[in-house]
């Protein structure tokens, strides 16, 4: 009885100051959830309904049906096949190259920047100033058959008349690679910055060199920004089609260019949606494979 | 390892007029020191004073800007850390965060290629005793045992020289005083010559053989705890060890192994042994414990009254003004003879002349008291 009377006394004294405060979670939580619902669960629940739909014989261009053919998803993947791979081939070097630049920048501003820091992380932000369409355009200016580096490229003997950069996997790799290297760049500087430099001191005063130091001690410690970087930079790079649309040509066409065609020119929903989706389980795959692989979560 | 000594015959460290410049800043100004092996050496120092620099030349993370350091016959003035064989407690730790208690304590021994360190790392871990934590990750750790690891991490290596950057400052001060014991101990056991940085001079004092005072890149005083405490050379000294009482005074004569000076018109004696000038304007010092609240011997001031009185539990002190305002402190032990006297209250001082001494009068008396005791 005893126990009964405690038990009441406690849940009736400060119920109304508990009662508000279980409900600020939900609250907060709110304007984030109403956002989600509208504008991501209810087109993916719309996209993936177009995904199996049919058009039925005669009807009008962009007239379908609702006949739940999974057989969509496998036309659509064997007739783009090519574009498909190339995206993910292109997505993973510009990572890669993204990586290799982005890795000694970041290593710099966080160690030995000094005073010049903060100017230098403007730098690495400054592309954001400009779109991102305008900047690729411009790309086609500095690769262009008469910009300056396939002038200069030209000067050397072993390079023909006929050579040229825009167009080719090259120009679409480069330009991956330049518009996501802000996306690499500053996690992988938010991760090497909030290294102790005493615990390199420690790793020197421990018989390792500086390369050791690197291998054994940074690296793992950068791992975090590693995977955010390479997983900021290879998602949005895999579904991209405004590089390969710019600096492309139809050879180096990548899987968002066809997603973009058959929505607007073609006018085929269905296999669109279905290329959407089977891009977006292949993105979740691999992601979950790679965070389990660098494990990550044991990093502190 | 633990119970047996590691520490081979290297020879003593010795630095030879090391300076070490930032810019115009001398953080180490001229600085010669002989460090012998096997000794538990404090260089102590408020903050600023070139302390950690001179541990930091020694562990070769900062090069001097001029001068020579070496370790018995090998010069290692310039040597790079890593191809050094001194290993360091750094401030905070430094543990490494990715790599588990026991990766952290083999590091050194796998960088020198040693392929089997299961029995040194365990050895080194019982040597803390904290063989029980060899798996967790440091952030697991608290902070006293995080400090142990840090130990366990440089000693595994069996430096020549053992280097401790403030290692207990992080921590309160219940475990610190354990830890004053612990690496006293330690250091006892392994017979490694450890220098030990810090601002605390009771940790000094209660650890080190060898207690070298810091002050604006010099060494002010070298010696032993209680040479530092009871004959002080300088005011810094008198004032950075401890509580201490300095009165200025004009020597009236010296014969007989006494002098007798005089402040305010009274007289008193210093021993001539204990005085450390030949100037006649000197500092009269005593410390607070020496000073009893009597009026009987040759050393008095009488009409004093208290102003300020604090309990501490083993003693009670007292802050006495002079009747020419001077604020002298008073500790008083907590026995059967215990005044128990109140603010306001009239008091006559007196000590007894061995326990007086006498400093150059140029320096100033608040030289070393009142500096910030944190980092």
């Amino acid at each position: 009885m005893a126990f009964l009377h405690t038990a009441a006394s406690s849940t009736t004294g400060p119920r109304s100051g508990l009662k508000s405060r279980s409900w600020t979670p939900y609250l907060l939580l709110a304007p984030g959830l109403i956002w989600l619902v509208t504008f991501f669960i209810f087109p993916i629940l719309s996209l993936a309904s177009t995904s199996t739909m049919v058009r039925p014989d005669g009807a009008q261009i962009g007239t379908y049906v609702q006949e739940f053919r999974l057989a969509n998803y496998i036309d659509a993947f064997q007739a783009n096949q090519e574009q498909y791979i190339r995206s993910f081939v292109y997505a993973g070097i510009a990572t890669i190259l993204a990586l290799a630049i982005a890795y000694p920048l970041a290593y710099m501003i966080a160690f030995k920047s000094g005073k010049y820091r903060n100017i230098l992380l403007v730098l690495v932000v400054a592309p954001f100033f400009t779109s991102f369409l305008l900047r690729t355009v411009a790309w086609t200016q500095i690769l262009g058959d008469e910009g300056p580096i396939v002038q200069t490229l030209k000067l050397l003997p072993f390079v023909g008349d006929s050579m040229r950069l825009t167009s080719t996997p090259f120009a679409v790799v480069s330009g991956l690679t330049y518009n996501f290297l802000p996306f690499m760049t500053l996690p992988l500087y938010a991760s090497l910055e909030r290294i102790d430099p005493r615990t390199l001191e420690a790793a020197g005063d421990l018989y390792a060199n500086g390369l050791t130091t690197f291998r054994k001690v940074t690296v793992p410690l950068s791992m975090p920004g590693v995977v955010a970087g390479t997983l900021l930079t290879f998602i949005p790079a895999a579904g991209d089609y405004v590089n390969a649309a710019i600096l492309g040509s139809p050879s180096t066409k990548m899987i968002g260019n066809v997603i973009e065609s058959r929505f607007f020119a073609v006018v085929d929903y269905p296999t669109a949606a279905a290329l959407s989706f089977t891009l977006m389980a292949t993105i979740l795959i691999l992601v979950t494979l790679y965070i389990r692989r660098s494990g990550t979560d044991e990093l502190v | 390892m633990a119970g047996q000594k590691v520490a081979q015959d290297t020879g003593d460290l010795v630095l030879n007029r090391v300076s070490k410049l930032y810019g115009d800043f001398r953080a180490v100004d001229d600085l010669s020191l002989t460090i012998p092996d096997g000794s538990f050496f404090a260089l102590l120092g408020p903050s600023g004073c070139g302390k950690t620099t001179t541990l930091r030349m020694i562990a070769g993370l900062e090069e001097p800007t001029s001068g020579t350091i070496n370790i018995g016959d090998t010069d290692i003035t310039t040597q790079k850390p890593y191809r050094r064989n001194v290993n360091t407690v750094f401030q905070n730790y430094a543990l490494f965060p990715h790599l588990t208690i026991f990766e952290n304590v083999a590091f050194g021994l796998r960088r020198r290629g040693i392929k089997d360190v299961k029995v040194e790392v365990e050895s080194a871990l019982a040597l803390v005793e904290l063989g029980h934590l060899a798996e967790r990750k440091p952030s697991q750790l608290s902070g006293g045992q995080q400090q142990r690891i840090a130990v366990a991490r440089a000693i595994v290596n069996k430096p020549e020289v053992l280097l401790l950057d403030e290692p207990l400052g992080a921590l309160d001060l219940k475990l610190r005083r354990q830890m004053q014991i612990e690496l006293k101990r330690i250091q006892t056991e392994v017979g490694i010559t450890f220098i030990h940085v810090t601002h605390d001079q009771e940790e000094a004092m209660t650890m080190a053989d060898t207690i070298a005072v810091m002050n604006q890149g010099k060494i002010e005083q070298l010696g032993s705890a209680t040479e530092l405490y009871e004959s002080p050379k300088t005011a810094f000294v008198a004032n950075f060890l401890g509580q201490c009482n300095l009165i200025k005074a004009k020597v009236q004569s010296r014969s007989g192994g006494k002098a007798v000076v005089s402040a305010k018109g009274l007289n008193f004696e210093i021993p001539l042994a204990r005085v450390s000038t030949d100037s006649d304007s000197i500092l009269m010092g005593i410390r607070p414990e020496k000073l009893r609240l009597d009026d009987s011997g040759t050393n008095s001031i009488k009409e004093c009254v208290v102003t300020d009185r604090s309990f501490v539990g083993t003693s009670t002190q007292y802050l006495v003004r002079t009747p020419w305002d001077l604020e002298l402190v008073v500790f008083e032990q907590n026995d059967e003879g215990l005044h128990d006297l109140r603010v306001g209250d009239k008091v006559s001082l007196e000590w007894d002349p061995e326990h007086t001494f006498g400093l150059d009068g140029s320096q100033d008396v608040n030289a070393g008291a009142d500096l910030d005791d944190d980092e």
